[in-house]
């Protein structure tokens, strides 16, 4: 990890200069100037983040840029598992239990069917959505905005409004906080049923996790200058 | 995770008379509409950002109360009937001996929830008011609670697992309560609550408390 130098305050780029003639002179000066999106400090990106590694804000320390390479195979991973994994649950029963002779299987849909009765009834719709819409929708507006990207190509039409939607839908497209509670309600049952999982379901369970994992380090900045350099409008 | 150890005044785009975009990082001119790069609304700080937190915090904090008292979750083992609140499902598992579920259930559903609260009241707290906590340790408050907000929904969907997967006849099953509806309310207002939170302005906070060691 390396740190960039920030615009140091009066050194170097503006001392003692009017304000506006001072924003005037960072955006002159040639090379290009980022703001951390957490604190708002300026720095100047030089010649970007080194291969395998990350930028971070010499402020805050979140991280500006990443290598592009990692980062786009990281989110489109994410993305393809995703995608299989909540399409094979919808259309099968990724769980079943058995008890005293008596079966019990489920789909995502009838889990968020559980809700449909009574006062929980509103609950069944906005679960259908963060575990079935909008995560295939998040993952398909990635696919749109990246795999250009990740082949060397240049951006298809409408890739930045696509990546932006994609951006919007991340805290509501909860495909990995599902799995885990999956997990949690497979403990509560174990001790009154037999449960069954096909070998698919657990290597599914890795990739998700392991996806969403490195997909917290995702940059979103680095993903923008991409899109930016390789969109034609 | 080594910060600066010599805190270096440093230029903020504000400072600087431009605007940060909070999507994308590209710095534009002042009166700049839209992010030239990503095509966001520019804001220099998002206007209306503390009002916001505190109106979802709020309503979070008010959904979260009959989260408590409905039950979460209605059983039914041969024939007997048992409704049990967040916190009567935990009472239940420990009487039970499971000590380890209890305590993730309890992590999960009362730890991370109330702690949430309090957290995101702390940082809207410390945007008017003068607080202690250093820059980074604010900056690592706002990231556990962006990050962790939506995996308190995980309550929600064990219940939905439970009814939909538990049913077999006479033996055993579940049923969700009304609670699953007031907690799943309370997890999404405090997730805008949180997402409603300009960090920009947590870090003007810390020039402001601790001058030299913006």
């Amino acid at each position: 990890m390396t740190r960039t130098a920030a615009i140091a305050d009066g050194g170097g780029i503006a001392a003692g200069t009017a304000e506006g003639d001072r924003a005037a002179r960072i955006l002159e000066a040639g090379g290009e100037v980022i703001a951390c999106t957490v604190c708002d400090a300026l720095h100047s990106v030089g010649a970007g983040p080194p291969m395998h590694g990350r930028m971070r804000c010499a402020r805050c320390g979140s991280v500006l840029l990443r290598a592009p390479r990692g980062a786009l195979d990281s989110i489109l991973g994410g993305a393809l598992a995703t995608v299989i994994l909540v399409i094979s649950a919808v259309f099968f029963p990724f769980l079943e239990i058995s008890a005293k002779g008596l079966r019990s299987a489920a789909s995502l849909v009838d889990v968020a069917f559980a809700f449909s009765q009574g006062i929980t009834a509103p609950l069944a719709l906005a679960v259908i959505l963060m575990i079935v819409v909008l995560p295939v929708t998040r993952a398909a507006a990635l696919g749109w905005a990246l795999v250009p990207l990740r082949l060397g190509r240049p951006a298809l039409p409408g890739a930045k409004r696509a990546f932006r939607f994609a951006s919007r839908l991340k805290p509501w497209s909860m495909a990995e906080v599902f799995i885990i509670g999956v997990v949690v309600a497979l403990v509560k049952i174990g001790g009154m049923a037999t449960v069954s999982l096909g070998p698919a379901f657990w290597e599914l369970t890795l990739i998700v996790l392991i996806v969403a994992l490195e997909s917290t380090s995702l940059c979103e900045k680095t993903i923008w200058r991409m899109l930016e350099a390789r969109s034609r409008s | 995770m080594a910060h600066a150890g010599s805190p270096q005044p440093v230029l903020t785009a504000r400072a600087a008379g431009l605007i940060g975009c909070a999507t994308c990082g590209c710095v534009s001119r002042p009166g700049t509409a839209h992010c030239p790069r990503c095509g966001s609304v520019l804001h220099s700080r998002r206007p209306g950002s503390l009002s916001k937190v505190w109106a979802w915090w709020l309503a979070g904090l008010i959904a979260y109360i009959p989260a408590n008292l409905f039950p979460m979750l209605e059983s039914t083992f041969l024939g007997r009937r048992t409704d049990s609140t967040i916190v009567g499902g935990v009472v239940d598992l420990v009487h039970h001996g499971a000590y380890f579920i209890a305590g993730v259930v309890f992590f999960a559903s009362v730890l991370i929830p109330v702690g949430k609260f309090i957290a995101v009241g702390y940082l809207a707290y410390s945007l008017r008011y003068r607080v202690q906590l250093s820059g980074h340790m604010r900056t690592l408050l706002y990231e556990i609670v962006e990050f962790i907000g939506r995996w308190s929904m995980v309550d929600v969907f064990v219940v939905a697992i439970l009814a939909a997967l538990v049913n077999l006849g006479f033996v055993v099953g579940f049923r969700p309560g009304p609670a699953a509806v007031f907690f799943a309310l309370s997890v999404a207002c405090t997730m805008v609550s949180a997402l409603s939170l300009d960090p920009r302005l947590i870090w003007d906070a810390v020039e402001r408390d601790v001058p030299d060691h913006g």
